[in-house]
């Protein structure tokens, strides 16, 4: 996958999980946690499609990789080349 | 309800789920949807676990629906469904009343905020200062400090301020001012962050309304079916017995008590010295005593709030809440609101209660005991809705023997363990492969919103489990 279709996919999730959120003025590089009102059960919710999509495990000690959109699209870039 | 009778159940599942508490149902239902087999186990006729009810004389009284924080909103949404969240409505007068002070509130940070100041007189800022902090507070930080602690460190020397911040918590979890000052800060932070929510049409509907899509969403619900052990076969989990039946799994979530799970359920022979030495650690919660009022038809009382946390004690103690002739005690108050397609008035009052307390009383003691429990919450009820006595034609107690009874929990225990168990509960699975437990653990995962988070949490460990 390349980074865009990784950054689609990060916002189709969480689309799932909230449907009101709101990205026009989402700053990849800030916390997703304080611009979308996520909280660590949300976290939780998109380790767990990922793994269902992409049988990706992320150790719990990992998931502060996912803090930001940005260091999303980089953790998982390698972690996904191949799907 | 109809459910599959154990003899119907197939013979092999990806995860059997043993017990249907809040986090039991959770976590099946969660499993499901990712697309695992579930077959959920309930040795009771009824799920819910203490999330329940009964039906006497007409009523239906509701066990644990007192009230929960705002967070069950999303929570229902997402791990349940829209129909469950749109029934959560707001408790909007909740009520103080003791020696030290009578006031009604929303039980909101901006209620409380506001009522510190003006009838407390503590400063703006070291309220906002207090809120921080305790908003602040995860369960992996420092354990330390103790509440008591916290408090005496913004609110020194005022047993009035201690006592409206924590006696809802200790009816919430049975914890006390010497429990880690983070379990209050947690607990308390997600009530304070909107109010006191409830479920419009009571515990009966929700739980069938979680039946229902735990069956669309393809599990296997038996009830009657009390799990006598996990098998544990080379040091991994293999399946559970049912009476003379097997079956077979690679996971088993154990909805049970931890201290069952352990002692009884796994059995100590599969687990390591290590572990059990963590385990032998572990305090189980107190129970409770409840007391059930229901109103003649046609009989009625004017609003006198929704939950009201009364005291004749002079100042607040978890020691002498748990008194078996405690002063303090809580009334939830429903009305025909509660319950629109079933309207009546029910009242439940709730004390916390010592195990020992009423284990070891002989029948005749038993009873007497009882009976003048009853008496006592008719004398401090009659306060707030004059003539009660007159106007109810059901009323009957329950004592940590009957928690015991339907939970099954160790002790009775109505709140599971004190925060040492969390560990335990988060770490069993790394033990014994394939061996999960769900369940009121460590104060915070405790009530109705901690317990459906707790679910979805160890969906999490045993969907990754499953997967690897």
């Amino acid at each position: 996958m390349t980074r865009d279709e990784i950054r689609d996919v990060i916002l189709e999730i969480i689309e799932d999980i909230d449907e009101d959120a709101d990205f026009d003025s989402l700053d990849a590089d800030q916390p997703l946690r304080d611009q979308l009102d996520l909280d660590s059960m949300d976290f939780l919710d998109i380790v767990m499609e990922l793994r269902k999509r992409y049988k990706l495990q992320i150790p719990e000690e990992e998931y502060p990789e996912l803090s930001t959109l940005n260091s999303c699209v980089n953790y998982l870039e390698p972690k996904l080349k191949d799907s | 309800m109809a459910f599959t009778s154990i003899d119907q159940a197939r013979d092999r599942y990806d995860v059997i789920v043993v017990g249907s508490g809040l986090g039991g149902l959770t976590c099946a239902n969660r499993l499901a949807r990712a697309g695992h087999s579930v077959l959920l186990l309930e040795h009771h006729i009824q799920l819910g676990g203490l999330a329940t009810w009964f039906k006497r004389k007409g009523h239906i009284f509701d066990v644990s629906l007192h009230g929960f924080p705002y967070g069950m909103v999303k929570t229902c949404k997402k791990y349940w469904n829209k129909a469950i969240r749109d029934s959560i409505v707001q408790l909007n007068n909740i009520v103080f009343d003791n020696p030290q002070f009578s006031l009604t509130t929303t039980f909101s940070r901006d209620d409380f905020t506001r009522i510190l100041q003006e009838k407390f007189g503590i400063a703006r800022t070291v309220v906002e200062e207090f809120f921080s902090t305790v908003g602040r507070m995860n369960f992996f930080d420092d354990q330390t400090m103790t509440t008591r602690e916290l408090f005496e460190k913004f609110f020194p020397g005022r047993t009035d301020v201690h006592r409206l911040l924590m006696e809802p918590i200790t009816y919430a979890n049975g914890s006390t001012l010497d429990e880690p000052a983070i379990t209050y800060g947690i607990v308390f932070s997600n009530f304070m962050n909107k109010g006191v929510f409830t479920f419009q049409g009571g515990t009966d509907k929700l739980i069938g309304m979680m039946a229902d899509e735990l069956r669309k969403n393809g599990v296997t619900i038996c009830t009657g079916a009390r799990v006598d052990r996990i098998i544990v076969e080379n040091g991994r989990v293999c399946g559970v017995q049912v009476g003379n039946r097997i079956i077979a799994a690679p996971s088993v979530v154990s909805n049970s008590g931890i201290t069952n799970t352990v002692d009884n359920l796994a059995g100590r022979e599969v687990f390591s010295p290590g572990f059990l030495e963590g385990f032998d650690s572990v305090k189980v919660n107190n129970s409770s005593c409840q007391v059930y009022f229901g109103l003649r038809p046609g009989e009625s009382f004017p609003e006198v709030g929704d939950l009201l946390f009364t005291s004749t004690a002079e100042e607040f103690s978890s020691d002498e809440m748990l008194d078996m002739e405690t002063k303090s005690r809580t009334f939830s108050v429903y009305y025909p609101k509660t319950r629109p397609q079933h309207p009546d008035y029910t009242v439940v009052a709730s004390m916390n209660a010592n195990y020992d307390d009423w284990a070891g009383l002989e029948n005749d003691a038993y009873k007497a005991a009882k009976e003048a429990m009853i008496e006592r919450c008719f004398m401090d009820l009659d306060r707030y809705i004059p003539g009660i006595r007159e106007k109810v034609d059901w009323v009957e107690a329950a004592t940590p023997r009957t928690f015991n009874r339907y939970t099954l929990h160790t002790r009775g225990t109505s709140f599971g363990t004190k925060f040492e168990g969390l560990d335990i509960s988060r770490s069993i699975f790394k033990e014994v492969p394939g061996l999960f437990h769900v369940g009121s653990v460590g104060i915070i995962m405790s009530g109705w919103l901690g317990a459906i988070n707790y679910g979805v949490i160890v969906a999490n460990d045993v969907d990754g489990f499953l997967r690897c």
